[in-house]
């Protein structure tokens, strides 16, 4: 089959970096080739028939070369990206793909939860995810290899273009509820709860919803946006306060009624943010995160931050708490019910007819474009870019 | 006052940190210039002299002091005069003259208190400008000058409430002393009288009476008849209240003409068609040199300029009494008799206002100075109609200094993106901005404006903001102005385009020229 594939090649990788700013996805270890069909990786994997594959930030940064040395030996090369993928069985029946490699789809049943070995063990080559790994193949080609406890159904009346925001809105729904146990105390001390969105991409604006979907109504919600498009969806989706970044510290102090300590970007608040979910993931607003979480509160970092510099006095002095998020699992809501994080994001899919979100959709050939345009996605006024494979 | 004809040449205007030169339609236009400077005092010394030794309505000054006595001496803040005078300054030559006759009677405790009400701090550069450094050296370093805060509580005493329910509150010193002496510059009608104490060392609660949106809505005008003025006839019942209940004060009230700025910007002063070929070059070689230059070095150099203004007038004594004495003087140089309104008043906003000495004319500041001050500058009536549209030039850049108007920023950015009614946002917003610890902080400890200072600021131009049909900003921000209620225009001509729609095809239009304070005398 033709599918979009990255081969490991370190000079493509570096000359990827060095040219992405001015010249996104011309030069990269991405091509559009004939690729041979992975071999069926035997019980309970099915073919699984694309219909749209999302732009992810995190394929973006491996098609830039800017991704993490970390991952190296959790991915497998030749690999095909995409990994936010609704697509259909062979029977029809329509689903969105929960791509983790979980363990039983790597055929360790037994892993234990805190221990990531299976990742790179098991019976497929190394891969965290559908998107990253050789054996199974990925969203950006006609159909790839699907084991069935990664097939989520979909109802009959939603829509290819609402199923496909339903992976990164799954994402965004799991960072929210990191909030709360921070937002829980603050409500029992009798505190006005305030989380902080910085970044209103896709991630961004799938944390917002996250949050005013599943926690309290009355909790502030205050995002960084930079775009009027992002403002526009953030304030839509349900944020209360949307302001530039460069404002958020302004905002945040206004809220909490705190002091802001210090003068431009280096100032911190006195207090702040109960919680921060930084969806960028860059230095800069991992720093912003830092300081405008008030003391012993925390930042969840949602976007993948890679290699990032960063002055963590602020962190030490203020013992804030830094916590990942990553994918999805099963959540916890604050009335102690329990849910899949994909059940949570297809209701709120459906919820925000989250086809608002999907900018623009082109056919794997047009790949350089579609990349450019997800690369510029703010500054063009997008949000998800996708692959449309149904006519191809 | 000029009626333009074909003949007349472009006009000045201000543009924050410049100028240009606008033509005005003919036959339908004139341009309300201030008065020439009144001559100085030339004796300036001798007069203050004169006034403290025979007051008005009051013993002389040597009779009220004595060597066991509290004596407080109170001054003006940085806020006047504007530009800042030539040294020495009218507060320095009247207070060292007032520590003259103190000395000589012996007494010994005295304080020197910055009347800021919630104004920011003055800079110590500033203090030694005002006072002089004889008076800053002697009594700074011993913490006896220093700079009324309204939030401090522990210092704070109430007078006494007046029947409106108004309560007077006022820094705990200055009512516990045996005697106040006020030295004021009152360089417009609006200042002074009991407004010196009843503002200048209030607090917040005590100010909130008459600055709000109500009040400064049914105030016609700031600088005419006081009984037209809600904001003076609420201060003048707390004035009674000062007089009946607080300390002894010796009020003295100096006036100065309209030379504000010196030779270097002499085209500043003139009618445009007396301008000589040394003006216009003088114009040229400004204009093109501040258009090189960016806001930062622009504000540096006209922040640097101080007037050359002289005395024309001193008085002391019982308060009332000095002050109305006090107002035939600043009347005798700013009043212009003008006959009637016109559709439009056109006017150029300067870089400087009472509420940005040494910093940023914010946006918030260029509403304050074009529908707060310049356009209550009439006794009567406005110059514009009912219904008209006020067209200012001003670039209304979106800067704010953080410094000093911190709570500016977030007025912006908060409040003017959910209201631009002054009443909505005293009754939303007021109580939150004023209540902020951190502006407190910064307020009392910094050289911030007090955090509801950018409400006030609103609420001064509350009066312009109803009573015009449409507020016009030439040369603004387009983005910035929006926000702040107005209309953007590119163009004097595209401001007059717009202006139609209110005012029609050929619209009467008065400019008030500035600088040079004036007050048209509408009939």
């Amino acid at each position: 089959m033709k599918a979009l594939q990255i081969k490991r090649s370190p000079m493509k990788f570096g000359l990827a970096r060095l040219t992405s700013p001015v010249l996104p996805a011309k030069v990269s270890a991405l091509d559009y080739r004939s690729v041979d069909d992975p071999d069926h990786p035997g019980d309970g994997w099915q073919r699984f028939n694309v219909h749209l594959a999302g732009i992810c930030g995190s394929d973006l940064s491996l098609v830039e070369g800017h991704a993490s040395a970390y991952f190296e030996d959790y991915v497998s090369f030749p690999f095909v990206p995409g990994h936010e993928v609704v697509g259909s069985t062979d029977d029809g029946t329509r689903y969105v793909l929960n791509p983790v490699l979980n363990p039983a789809a790597r055929g360790v049943p037994h892993a234990p939860a805190d221990d990531y070995a299976h990742y790179a063990t098991g019976n497929l080559e190394p891969g965290i995810q559908t998107g990253f790994c050789c054996s199974t193949g990925g969203g950006w080609a006609p159909w790839l290899w699907a084991h069935e406890s990664q097939l989520h159904p979909i109802p009959d009346d939603m829509p290819d273009e609402r199923a496909v925001l339903v992976e990164p809105l799954a994402g965004g729904i799991h960072a929210a509820l990191l909030a709360w146990p921070h937002v829980e105390r603050a409500i029992e001390r009798g505190e006005p709860a305030v989380v902080v969105v910085l970044g209103a991409g896709t991630m961004g604006l799938a944390a917002i919803a996250g949050l005013r979907r599943y926690l309290p109504a009355h909790m502030q919600i205050i995002a960084g946006a930079r775009y009027p498009h992002q403002i526009a969806l953030a304030k839509a989706i349900g944020a209360n306060e949307v302001v530039q970044a460069a404002k958020l510290d302004r905002a945040v102090r206004r809220a909490t009624a705190c002091h802001l300590i210090g003068d431009g970007s280096s100032a911190y608040l006195s207090s702040g943010a109960h919680v921060t979910i930084d969806a960028v993931g860059t230095s800069e607003s991992i720093t912003d995160a830092l300081r405008i979480t008030r003391p012993r509160g925390r930042v969840v970092l949602l976007g993948m931050p890679a290699d990032v510099k960063l002055d963590l006095t602020g962190l030490w002095h203020r013992e804030t708490e830094i916590k990942g998020a990553y994918t999805y699992g099963t959540e916890t809501l604050p009335d102690g019910s329990t849910a899949t994080t994909f059940d949570l994001a297809v209701d709120t899919a459906n919820h925000y007819q989250a086809e608002r979100l999907l900018s623009a959709t082109y056919r794997l050939d047009d790949h350089v474009d579609a990349l450019a345009h997800a690369a510029a996605a703010g500054r063009r006024g997008a949000v998800k870019i996708a692959f449309d494979l149904r006519k191809q | 006052m000029l009626d333009v004809d074909r003949s007349t040449p472009p006009i000045l205007f201000w543009r924050g940190e410049g100028f240009s030169l606008e033509k005005l339609p003919a036959d339908r236009s004139r341009v309300i210039y201030p008065p020439e400077p009144l001559a100085g005092i030339d004796d300036v010394d001798g007069a203050i002299r004169d006034a403290l030794l025979n007051p008005l309505d009051m013993e002389p000054l040597p009779a009220l002091l004595k060597p066991d006595m509290k004596l407080t001496i109170v001054f003006d803040d940085a806020s006047l005069s504007l530009p800042k005078m030539r040294k020495p300054d009218n507060r320095q030559r009247v207070i060292e003259a007032v520590l003259d006759h103190a000395a000589a009677a012996g007494v010994d405790d005295i304080h020197i208190i910055a009347a800021l009400g919630l104004h920011r701090r003055m800079h110590d550069y500033e203090l030694r400008h005002v006072l002089g450094d004889r008076i800053f050296d002697a009594f700074h370093p011993r913490g006896l000058l220093y700079q009324h805060d309204a939030e401090d509580l522990d210092n704070l005493t109430v007078l006494g409430t007046t029947d409106e329910g108004e309560v007077l509150e006022i820094n705990k010193r200055a009512a516990d002393s045996d005697l106040i002496v006020y030295a004021n510059v009152n360089q417009v009608a609006m200042d002074g009288g009991w407004k010196s104490i009843c503002t200048g060392l209030a607090s917040y609660r005590c100010l909130s009476h008459h600055h709000n949106a109500h009040t400064l809505q049914t105030t016609r005008s700031l600088m005419g008849h006081r009984d037209h003025s809600a904001l003076h006839k609420s201060i003048w019942r707390m004035g009674k209240i000062l007089r009946d209940h607080g300390p002894k004060i010796f009020q003295i009230e100096t006036t100065i003409n309209n030379s504000a700025f010196p030779d270097s910007f002499g085209f500043l002063a003139k009618r445009e068609w007396e301008w000589s070929v040394k003006d216009r070059a003088m114009y040229l070689g400004t204009e093109k040199s501040l258009n090189r230059l960016p806001n930062r070095a622009k504000r540096k150099i006209f922040h640097s300029i101080e007037a050359p203004y002289e005395m024309t007038g001193v008085h002391a004594g019982y308060t009332p009494t000095v002050h109305e004495k006090t107002l035939e003087r600043v009347y005798a140089q700013h009043l212009v008799p003008v006959e009637g309104q016109t559709d439009i008043l056109t006017m150029g906003i300067p870089f400087i206002c009472p509420y940005n000495p040494e910093g940023i004319m914010n946006p918030i500041l260029v509403m304050c100075m074009g529908l707060g001050y310049l356009f209550n500058m009439y006794r009567n009536k406005p110059l514009v109609r009912e219904g008209g549209v006020i067209i200012m030039t001003h670039p209304t850049y979106r800067e704010f200094n953080p410094v000093h108007h911190p709570s500016y920023i977030d007025f912006f950015d908060e409040v003017l993106a959910d209201t631009t009614d002054p009443v909505v946002m005293g009754e939303k917003w007021e109580k939150k901005y004023a209540e902020d610890e951190w502006y407190k902080h910064l307020y009392r400890t910094g050289n911030a404006y007090h955090g509801v200072h950018p409400f006030y600021a609103w609420y001064w131009g509350a009066h312009g903001q109803q009573w015009a049909g449409k507020v016009i900003i030439v040369g603004g921000d387009p983005s910035t102005v929006r926000r702040l209620g107005f209309t953007p225009a590119s163009t004097m001509d595209d401001a007059f385009e717009i202006a139609s729609d209110v005012v029609g095809r050929s619209p009467t239009i008065s400019h008030l020229h500035v600088p040079g304070v004036l007050v048209a005398d509408v009939q």
